[in-house]
């Protein structure tokens, strides 16, 4: 049972560092980015071809593959995002939906069709007995790298000047320009570092999550999930809904079995049926 | 305007025009020309079916919708299963699947009502992802992974038995595809889709002037849903074999593609979409059968980027020209 726990936890995190740069474009630009998942996969397929290929060490391949994902990110933005920000939602559907099916067809291209695994360095291998819970110290690693994260995202956001800027343009985006924010400039950074953290996530859960090509289509639904139940208001939102949907998935495919899928994809029209804004969206009717 | 004026502005789009005529003629000459590419025929007829539901949702009602294969993947089962039951007219296996497929439309469209278009994407693709995973589940009673196997057809009303060739299967598809355009090109001009139309173009005006929102939307949620449903079925029957593929999530970006590239809320986007979508995979295919994908995802990119009213303005303008200019 604790077990389980830790596991949804671990898987929650990652979800959490996986989703929240898309929490941000989606606020901010109101954009629709299914494409999301490519970044992670990008950062998944660098770690492994470090790892694998070059004998890189796994902690050091972790940064990397941010970097690359972050790069990769910024590059796109500047070139072909910037372009579609301000067409209706069925155009940043089809662009977005266009690039993952680009992204599947070139990694499948050059790393071929199969799932990869990457492999671990020893000493993250064994279980660390913590008392009341033994624990495997790869998701413990992933607790405590996502949990780092999030705290450092929140202080981010609440005590820096760039993270007050970021709010005020989340907000209002009109009024921000106003005042003299340059939000075109801070979208552009904020969507670098989501990418960059989508790497990071998709490296570090390389393991859990399993990398293949199909793998921004099958987390698609699960970003999308946490963004929407979560809100785009504040860090906390997604945070909590990405450690509920963590906990609930892994605690229903490990229950259900057969279900578990289902209790997922009807939880989540139920919810947004019940609060089409998100579970810790404000009150207001924005 | 006058009370006439606008009485004529609206009769307009009713009158069939000489490019429709053309446009089905040449679909007529490319059945009776082309006998060896009657399976390719087979599939086009299917997609642009399926793709003309799609404009009813997406083009004249104004919905987002990322799970439309649901429909389409209901139908196919279902036509299949009955088909597997021994039920084996064609023709009642069409309508008895676009009725199972228009019942969970009319199900659903109470999800699709609420909420901005990031919402409607997510509810929509959640339902094609639950239909999805409960055909990998019901193994019993779908065949599962393996796909529905055995399904067997019996002659078009009785007389016009299925051939290898696809003759059969394609003329068949033809008139289905044609009577159910009559339909859809009836409804969308009769004062039912003119409100839909208002209501996707205005929803508080819309209100205002006293249409009920509500059920406009739902009632043609549950039509298209229906007609992906015969499309769907249409596929299950004349190629006799349905598998998990009917409900994947590439169907329903697919069959979006399709309609964006023939553009939308005319009716024939759909069909032009299917048309050229079929030619270009057929070409393509033939090149990279594999990395299909990466071409799907490429045209895309480049219509959004570049602006599909750059591309596509051109023959609109030609249409809206021939249409007598609203």
């Amino acid at each position: 049972m604790l077990t389980i726990l830790v596991d949804g936890l671990a898987y929650g995190m990652l979800l959490f560092v996986l989703a929240c740069g898309l929490s941000v474009t989606l606020g901010v630009m109101n954009f629709i980015n299914l494409a999301h998942g490519a970044f992670a996969m990008a950062g998944g397929y660098v770690a492994v071809v470090l790892v694998n290929g070059y004998g890189v060490p796994f902690l050091l391949a972790l940064p990397l593959a941010a970097l690359a994902a972050g790069l990769l990110g910024i590059a796109l933005e500047q070139t072909l995002y910037v372009h579609v920000y301000r067409r209706t939602h069925l155009d940043q559907v089809l662009f977005s939906i266009g690039l993952v099916f680009i992204a599947m067809a070139v990694v499948d291209y050059t790393q071929g069709s199969q799932q990869q695994f990457l492999n671990l360095p020893a000493f993250l291998k064994v279980r660390l007995d913590l008392g009341v819970v033994s624990v495997g110290a790869y998701r413990l690693l992933i607790i405590v790298v996502c949990g780092a994260l999030a705290l450092a995202l929140q202080a981010i956001l609440a005590r820096t000047r760039f993270g007050a800027r970021l709010r005020a343009s989340v907000d209002d985006p009109i009024a921000a320009r106003g005042l003299g924010i340059n939000v075109n400039a801070i979208f552009a950074i904020t969507f670098g570092v989501g990418s960059a953290l989508a790497g990071l996530g998709g490296a570090l859960g390389a393991e859990i999550l399993g990398l293949d090509p199909s793998f921004p289509l099958k987390f698609m639904v699960y970003f999308l999930i946490v963004v929407t139940a979560g809100g785009a208001a504040g860090m906390t939102g997604p945070f909590l809904a990405a450690i509920l949907l963590g906990v609930a998935d892994v605690a229903g495919k490990y229950y259900f079995p057969s279900i578990g899928a289902f209790i997922i994809y009807t939880l989540v029209i139920a919810l947004l049926v019940w609060r089409p804004n998100g579970l810790f969206a404000a009150a207001s009717g924005r | 305007m006058t009370y006439e004026g606008a009485r004529q502005a609206l009769a307009a789009p009713r009158r069939w025009q000489t490019m429709e005529f053309d446009f089905w003629l040449a679909i007529l000459a490319a059945y009776a020309l082309l006998p060896e590419r009657s399976l390719l025929l087979n599939e086009t007829a299917i997609l642009g079916l399926f793709a003309l539901s799609l404009d009813l949702v997406l083009g004249i009602a104004g919905i987002v919708s990322l799970g439309h294969a649901a429909f389409f993947g209901l139908g196919a089962y279902t036509a299949g299963l009955i088909g597997k039951l021994g039920l084996t007219e064609p023709i009642l296996g069409l309508l008895i699947a676009g009725l199972a497929a228009g019942a969970l439309g009319f199900a659903t469209s109470f999800l699709v009502l609420r909420g901005s278009d990031l919402t409607r994407l997510m509810v929509t693709l959640s339902v094609s992802l639950v239909m999805l995973e409960l055909a990998n589940r019901l193994t019993t009673l779908t065949g599962g992974a393996d796909g529905l196997q055995g399904i067997v057809i019996g002659a078009v009303l009785g007389t016009f038995e299925f051939d290898m060739f696809g003759r059969v299967a394609a003329a068949y598809s033809l008139i289905i595809l044609f009577l159910l355009f009559l339909l859809a090109r009836w409804l969308v001009n009769a004062p039912f889709g003119l409100a839909v139309q208002a209501i996707a173009s205005n929803p508080l005006r819309s209100a205002a002037i006293g249409i009920p929102i509500t059920r406009r939307l739902i009632a043609i949620y549950s039509i298209a849903a229906a007609i992906a449903g015969i499309a769907g079925a249409l596929l299950a029957q004349t190629t006799q074999f349905v598998s998990l593929d009917v409900l994947a999530f590439h169907r329903s970006a697919e069959v979006m593609l399709v309609l964006v590239i023939g553009g939308t809320g005319y009716l024939y986007g759909g069909l032009v979409g299917a048309v050229l979508f079929k030619l270009l995979q057929d070409q393509l295919s033939d090149l990279t059968p594999q990395y299909w994908q990466f071409w799907l995802g490429l045209i895309f990119v480049a219509l959004v980027v570049i602006g599909r009213e750059r591309v596509f303005g051109f023959p609109q303008a030609v249409w809206r020209r021939i249409r007598g200019g609203v």
